[in-house]
């Protein structure tokens, strides 16, 4: 910026060229035309594509209506997938939530701060898969009286109970599996909340303590309600990302022992039954679940340009 | 003045504070010089209190390094080992570590091809949607055009959109056009899927760019060309820098994509080869370590080299919520 010290005098004047007028029109499109035609080929029409052969039979030749979505919302198999996707969505983001809000608010108040976000975050650089090998350790079983490898289990065998069986038993083995996302993701809602509760005024802090609130009405009271526009986001982050939940539950169970949800059923559909019409309708079930986080997005987003 | 509305001031992550680079670097000395004033009654209860925090936080940190830690430990472990005893054992005397997994790996389960196929992968699937989406970003930021608000409008609802929608008709397209399978096909795809997201980012990152700068280059002589590569990139390394670790990771982290587009064949991923060495070597650890940790190699060591770009590509991140 120092190179060009006209900059301020300059800023209020007209530039006094003039080029051609079609060429001003023009220039625009040329710009953004690649980036046009990728979101019109490859996220447009794919989705009316989909939106329309939802409506259609199997191989997609013949039109039946809503009779995919009536499979979808009467087939006990479907309904227990979209079941495990609603304990996903609700288990899965308040975990991620809310351990992220209290360690963010407890590494704020220690030395080691950077240490220990370093350690808590570093799962978030592993992929989904790379995960479920490491939890498999965690979680590995082996029958009663045989040398337990799984960390858990050795535990448990330490104090005499018996091994558990986390990923085949149908009674815990969906929270398990919820396990490996919340330990992946709560380092990543931890520096965002973090982020915003340094935004947060020590002077006003420091006043409310001076005037005698405890530490849980400070947070609670003051700090909550500050920060209750990130905590927004990050819920919406997490609620996206837990709805299209697909890699664990492939690499742990492949949607076995009542664990599938609607991303692989949707795979499974298509690539392993060839259920077209079931597939696209799964597929649009997941959209008209983030309509609702679309429109909210929409609306901060226009009160923000309002803003600018 | 001929630029759009974008001003000068406005940050280009609204809803995050100002501290955004300076993420994991601790309390700022005005909060730490607060904390230590106080009577000594009331700095000694501090001081305990302090303690007993730090210690519950040591806990969690050390909770959440174990998984990774047993793999890592796992991984230099003979195989009878492995499957003999827990990890935990093997950090007592006599301590058997080998490297023989990973030669293993490398070689019988063509876990070394798979780690050139997810670079082959991964690099032209970020470098090509963050330069498709820098172009759109400077004509959103800084050009006039008709329908320019609500194509941009349309772009930041795409970003939720599940990708679950476009997979098979883009794979019809593919098939049509003959390219199922091949690295092009997933370039191509992992283009589209990042552009929403990157088009947006970048575009708030440019129209924070000061208006006075691009006003006086364009009485400079500057045409587009000139202002985008000359003055535009060079001010937003870090932006790009932010957007492109991010982009490398999500690409090089992907399964659903790759498992799509290129399935299992001879240009698969990491993470193609390694969800299926799972699938078919259910009980073969000593395979499973050395591969998972391999996989996670690169990602740990852009983590730990750059870990302030990638804190800051979060945050900007978070706002795609």
């Amino acid at each position: 910026m120092a190179s060009l010290p006209g900059a301020v005098a300059h800023a209020t004047t007209r530039s006094p060229k003039k080029p051609l007028r079609w060429r001003d029109l023009l220039t625009p499109w040329l710009w953004v035309g690649l980036a046009m035609f990728f979101v019109l080929v490859f996220l447009i029409y794919p989705v009316l594509n989909t939106i329309w052969y939802s409506l259609f039979s199997f191989d997609s030749s013949s039109f039946v209506g809503l009779k995919n979505y009536f499979q979808i919302f009467t087939s006990p198999q479907l309904l227990l997938v979209l079941r495990n996707n609603v304990l996903w969505l609700i288990l899965a983001t308040a975990g991620t939530v809310l351990l992220g809000l209290i360690t963010a608010v407890l590494v704020d108040r220690v030395k080691i701060e950077s240490a220990a976000k370093a350690a808590i975050f570093i799962p978030m650089a592993i992929s989904f898969v790379g995960a479920s090998v490491i939890w498999l350790f965690m979680y590995a079983y082996a029958p009663k009286g045989a040398p337990q490898i799984g960390l858990l289990n050795a535990i448990l065998a330490r104090f005499g109970a018996g091994p558990v069986a986390w990923i085949q038993q149908t009674s815990i083995n969906n929270f398990a599996l919820m396990v490996i996302y919340i330990w992946m993701w709560t380092g990543f809602c931890m520096v965002i909340l973090s982020a915003a509760l340094k935004s947060v005024p020590s002077d006003v802090l420091e006043a409310a303590r001076v005037d005698g609130a405890s530490e849980v009405q400070v947070f609670f009271r003051i700090i909550t309600p500050m920060i209750s526009p990130t905590i927004a986001v990050v819920v919406t982050t997490m609620l996206i990302n837990v709805l299209k939940i697909f890699d664990i539950i492939y690499v742990m169970t492949g949607g076995n022992f009542n664990t599938n949800v609607v991303a692989l059923a949707y795979y499974q559909e298509y690539f392993n039954f060839s259920e077209n019409g079931i597939a696209d309708a799964l597929a649009v079930v997941l959209l008209i679940a983030v309509v609702p986080i679309m429109v909210v997005n929409l609306k901060r987003f226009r009160a923000q340009e309002a803003v600018r | 003045m001929s630029t759009p509305s974008s001003s000068a001031s406005e940050s280009p992550l609204p809803t995050l504070p100002a501290t955004v680079p300076s993420q994991l670097e601790g309390e700022s000395a005005a909060k730490r010089i607060a904390k230590e004033a106080g009577s000594p009654r009331e700095r000694l209860t501090r001081l305990t209190s302090n303690g007993i925090v730090t210690a519950i936080v040591v806990l969690i940190a050390a909770i959440w390094s174990i998984p990774t830690l047993g793999l890592f430990i796992s991984s230099f472990r003979p195989p009878a080992a492995i499957h003999d005893s827990g990890w935990w054992s093997g950090l007592l005397p006599p301590w058997h570590f080998t490297i023989q997994n990973y030669q293993h790996v490398l070689q019988a389960q063509g876990i070394g091809h798979a780690f050139l196929n997810s670079l082959i992968i991964a690099i032209p699937g970020t470098i090509l949607p963050v330069m498709v989406a820098a172009f759109a970003a400077y004509a959103f930021a800084w050009m006039k055009f008709p329908g320019r608000d609500w194509i941009f409008l349309a772009i930041v609802a795409l970003q939720v959109v599940p990708i679950q929608l476009t997979l098979i008709p883009i794979l019809q397209i593919y098939t049509g056009v003959g390219i199922t399978g091949s690295y092009l096909a997933i370039w191509l795809a992992h283009t589209a899927f990042g552009l929403p997201f990157a088009v947006y980012l970048l575009r708030n990152f440019f129209g924070a760019l000061p208006s006075d700068l691009m006003e006086s280059a364009r009485i400079d002589g500057a045409g587009h060309v000139r202002i985008f590569f000359g003055l535009l990139l060079p001010l937003s390394v870090p932006s790009l820098a932010a957007l492109v670790i991010f982009q490398f990771m999500w690409v090089w982290n992907d399964l659903l994509v790759a498992l799509i587009f290129v399935g299992g064949g001879p240009n698969a991923p990491l993470t193609v080869t390694i969800a299926g060495l799972v699938n078919s070597f259910g009980t073969n650890y000593e395979v499973l370590t050395a591969a998972a940790f391999i996989s996670m190699a690169l990602p740990l060591v852009i983590f730990f080299s750059l870990q302030r770009y990638f804190v800051r590509g979060i945050l900007a991140g978070s706002v795609k919520g």
